[in-house]
C-alpha cells in the first residue's frame, strides 16, 4: 500500500503565499558546468598537476553553484545536480562491493556506458551518498532530496555472473539500498527518490520493482518521504499495480508524450502523491509559463492539488544549462500561478468528480 | 563425421578507439547516425575498425570470418536505415535491451542498394589464403518487423518486397562461404496464420539468391510450432537455435517432432554476458544437443553465440570469440 504522504507539509516554506502548495522539485541531474567536465579530464592527465584532492574541491564548487541556481529558481526542494556522479549505474557500481567494470558498452549510436559485472554477492561497504548529502544539506537553505538509483535497475542495467537470477539480485541490492536510506536519514535527509529507469525496459516485472520498495521502505519513518521515478514507458502495464507500491509520491515522465498517458492514471483511484513532469527533459526549447500552467492542470485529472507534485519530466543535464534553468524558473513559476488561482476558486480539479463515491 | 564451425553472428562491438574517434567524428545524435553518406574520415575510421574485426577472429582462430559490421549503428535494421527510399525516425527500443535504433520508415520502393556488398567487398580483400568469408544478414520477417511501412500498405507485400530487397542484396555479394540471415523477431513476436507461410516463402527467395551455405538462426527464445514447421518448407541449409536464452526443450521437440536441416547452428556462448564460458564445456554442450537429436547426423554443426556480440565490451568479446575457436577444436567426448 501506498505510505501515508502527509509528510509534504514539512516541505512548504514558510513563506509561502497560498493556501494551496504544490511540492515543486527536480529528479534530480542538471547540466555540468563545462569547467567540472574539463576537471574531470584533468585529474587522469598524468602530466598535469590537478590531482583528488583539486577535484573534490571543484565538485564542491560545482554541487554549491548548482544548489544555488535551484534555489535562486525558487524551487522548494533542492538537489546538487549529481554533480559528483558520473552514470546513474556506474556511480553506485563503484561504491558496492560484488560489481566489476570490463569496458564500455554501446546504448545507441556514439553514446556509450561503463556497464558493470556482478561477479559476487554485493555487500555493503562505505556509505555511497552520506557526504554528498551532509554537504549539500550545508550549502543548502531549502530541503535536499537524495537521488538514489533503485536495485532494480542496478540490477538490469549490469551483467549478472554471479546470480543468474535478477530478481534474488535486485532484493540483495534493496537490502543495500535500506542500508543505505537508514544512514542518509541519520544525517538528516527527509526526501529520498529511487530511479527505476529500467521497470520501463520490462514493465511486467512489476512485481519485483514492488518487492524492492518494500525492502526499501522498511523500517523508514513516516516522516521520510519516499518516492519513486519511473520514464519512457508503455504505463499501462505498471498500473494499477504501482498502487500497492510502499511510496509517497510517484514521479513520472508524461510531458514528453504530450499527456496521451494521462487517461491511464485518471480513474481517481492513483494511491500515492503524483509527481508530474511538466517540462520536457529532451527539447532545449523552453516551455512558456502558460504552456506549463496548462501541463500542471493535467496533474488535476489524477490526483487533487494537496497530492500534486511539480517537475520535470526527467534529469535535465542533457540540456544546455541555460534551458535546464529557464524549464527550472517557468516551472516553479507556474506552479505559484496554479496555486494562487486555485485558492482564487478559478481552477477545476477533475479528479474529485472521478472520485469513487464510496467514502 | 559432422564437421564443426566456430563461427558467430557479427555486429561486433567498435574498438574502444574507435569509439572515442568515431563519436569524436560524428557525433552523438540521432542525426549522426551512418546514414550511407559518410565523410571520407569517417570512411577511413571504419576500414581500421574492420581490419581491427577480422585480426580479432584470425587471432582467435575462427573458422569463418564475418565483416563485423561496425557501421552498423541501428543494429539488424541497418541495410534499411542506409537505404534511399527510407526515412528515419525517432529513437525506439531494440527489442528488450537497453539499446536503442532509428525506426526506418519506408517510403518508396525498395531498390537495390549495395550497402552491404560493399562491406564485403571490402573485408574480401583483407583476407588470407584459405580464409572463408561469412555474410550476415537480417532475416525479412525480422527487418520488416523493426521498420515502418509507409509505402506498400499490405502486410504480405511488405514482406515480399523485403525479402526481394534482401536477396538482390545477396546476390550483389562478394563470394562467401556461408550467409547467415538473423531473424530473432520470429520467436520474440511470432507471426500468425497464414504469414507463417509468407515467413517461410520470403526466406527461402532471400535463400535462394546465393550459393553459399544458409543458415537461418533466430534467437531470445524458441520458435512456436506452427512457424517451425512452415520453416521447414524454406531451401536453407541449418537452422540456429538459441541455447541460452531459448528454451532447450522446445527446440529439441520441434527438431524431433518435424526434423530439421542437414546442418545445424547452436547458439551456446552469452552473447549478453561478460562471464566468459569453458570451452570444455561449450564441446560437451554440442556433443549433448546432437545427443538429443539421434535421428540425425549432420555434416555441419556450427557453434555460435546465441545473439550479435555488440552487447559485450571488447575484452570480453575477444574471449568469446576464443572460446568458440577452442570449443570445436575439443575432441568429442562420446563416440
Amino acid at each position: 500500500m501506498a505510505r501515508d504522504a502527509q509528510n509534504r507539509e514539512q516541505f512548504r516554506p514558510e513563506d509561502h503565499e497560498s493556501e494551496h502548495f504544490l511540492l515543486t522539485s527536480v529528479v534530480g541531474s542538471y547540466p555540468k558546468p563545462t569547467w567540472l567536465n574539463r576537471a574531470d579530464d584533468l585529474v587522469e592527465d598524468p602530466e598535469s598537476s590537478f590531482d583528488e584532492a583539486d577535484l573534490e574541491e571543484a565538485h564542491d564548487d560545482a554541487c554549491r553553484l548548482i544548489t544555488e541556481e535551484h534555489e535562486r529558481s525558487g524551487l522548494d526542494t533542492v538537489v546538487d545536480g549529481e554533480m559528483r556522479r558520473n552514470e546513474m549505474v556506474e556511480f553506485f557500481a563503484e561504491r558496492i562491493d560484488g560489481y566489476e567494470f570490463n569496458g564500455p558498452i554501446k546504448v545507441w549510436g556514439h553514446n556509450y556506458f561503463d556497464k558493470p559485472s556482478v561477479v559476487e554477492e554485493v555487500s555493503y561497504d562505505e556509505p555511497w551518498l552520506v557526504d554528498e548529502f551532509e554537504f549539500t544539506d550545508s550549502v543548502a537553505e531549502r530541503p535536499v532530496k537524495v537521488p538514489i538509483t533503485g536495485p532494480y535497475t542496478l540490477a538490469n542495467w549490469a551483467f549478472d555472473e554471479h546470480y543468474g537470477d535478477s530478481e534474488a539480485l535486485a532484493y540483495d541490492l534493496a537490502d543495500l539500498v535500506n542500508e543505505e536510506i537508514e544512514k542518509l536519514v541519520e544525517a538528516g535527509a527527509r526526501y529520498i527518490q529511487i530511479d527505476e529507469p529500467a521497470l520501463a525496459t520490462t514493465p511486467d516485472d512489476h512485481a519485483i520493482v514492488g518487492g524492492c520498495l518494500e525492502r526499501i521502505a522498511d523500517g523508514v519513518p513516516e516522516d521520510v518521504r519516499i518516492g519513486l521515478h519511473v520514464c519512457y514507458g508503455d504505463y499501462s502495464r505498471i498500473y494499477p499495480e504501482l498502487n500497492e507500491f510502499p511510496v509517497d509520491e510517484v514521479d513520472l515522465e508524461l510531458c514528453n508524450g504530450d499527456y496521451e498517458q494521462i487517461e491511464t492514471f485518471a480513474d481517481g483511484e492513483f494511491a500515492p502523491d503524483l509527481a508530474l513532469g511538466v517540462v520536457d527533459a529532451h527539447t532545449a526549447e523552453v516551455e512558456s509559463v502558460a504552456e506549463i500552467k496548462e501541463n500542471i492542470q493535467q496533474g488535476l485529472k489524477v490526483v487533487p492539488p494537496e497530492k500534486l507534485t511539480i517537475s520535470p519530466d526527467c534529469g535535465l543535464k542533457l540540456l544546455p544549462r541555460e534551458a535546464a534553468y529557464g524549464k527550472t524558473e517557468n516551472l516553479v513559476e507556474a506552479a505559484r500561478e496554479v496555486e494562487a488561482e486555485l485558492d482564487a476558486g478559478e481552477i477545476d480539479v477533475p479528479v474529485r468528480d472521478a472520485a469513487p463515491a464510496d467514502d | 563425421m559432422t564437421e564443426r564451425v566456430a563461427t558467430t553472428l557479427g555486429l561486433y562491438p567498435l574498438p574502444d578507439w574507435a569509439k572515442d574517434e568515431l563519436s569524436d567524428l560524428k557525433g552523438h545524435q540521432r542525426a549522426d547516425l551512418v546514414d550511407g553518406s559518410e565523410g571520407p574520415d569517417v570512411r577511413a575510421a571504419y576500414e581500421r575498425v574492420r581490419e581491427d574485426l577480422i585480426t580479432d577472429q584470425r587471432e582467435a582462430g575462427l573458422d569463418r570470418i564475418v565483416e563485423g559490421q561496425g557501421r552498423w549503428d541501428d543494429w539488424l535494421a541497418h541495410p534499411l536505415a542506409v537505404h534511399d527510399s527510407v526515412e528515419t525516425g525517432g529513437i525506439v527500443r531494440y527489442y528488450d535491451n537497453n539499446n536503442f535504433y532509428r525506426d526506418p520508415r519506408v517510403v518508396d520502393d525498395l531498390t537495390v542498394d549495395g550497402d552491404v556488398a560493399a562491406e564485403l567487398d571490402a573485408a574480401t580483400g583483407l583476407l588470407n589464403e584459405g580464409e572463408s568469408l561469412q555474410a550476415v544478414l537480417p532475416g525479412p520477417y525480422t527487418l520488416a518487423e523493426l521498420a515502418t511501412d509507409e509505402h506498400y500498405g499490405d502486410d504480405a507485400e511488405f514482406l515480399a518486397a523485403i525479402a526481394e530487397f534482401l536477396a538482390a542484396e545477396v546476390e550483389a555479394l562478394p563470394p562467401h562461404e556461408t550467409l547467415f540471415l538473423l531473424d530473432p523477431s520470429l520467436v520474440t513476436d511470432p507471426p500468425e496464420g497464414e504469414t507463417n507461410e509468407r515467413v517461410s516463402d520470403a526466406v527461402d527467395t532471400v535463400a535462394s539468391a546465393t550459393d553459399a551455405d544458409v543458415v537461418f538462426q533466430s534467437y531470445w527464445g524458441a520458435h512456436e510450432e506452427k512457424t517451425y514447421a512452415h520453416l521447414m518448407d524454406a531451401d536453407v541449409d541449418a537452422f540456429g537455435f538459441d541455447f541460452v536464452a531459448g528454451n532447450r526443450e522446445t527446440h529439441l521437440y520441434n527438431v524431433n517432432e518435424y526434423g530439421t536441416k542437414g546442418d545445424i547452428s547452436l547458439g551456446l556462448v552469452d552473447g549478453q554476458n561478460t562471464a566468459v564460458e569453458d570451452p570444455g564445456t561449450v564441446a560437451e554442450r554440442i556433443d549433448w544437443v546432437t545427443e538429443q537429436i539421434p535421428d540425425q547426423t549432420f555434416d555441419t554443426v556450427y557453434a555460435t553465440p546465441n545473439t550479435e556480440l555488440a552487447y559485450l565490451p571488447v575484452s570480453t568479446y575477444k574471449q568469446k570469440l576464443s572460446v568458440l575457436a577452442e570449443a570445436v577444436e575439443t575432441p568429442e567426448v562420446s563416440a
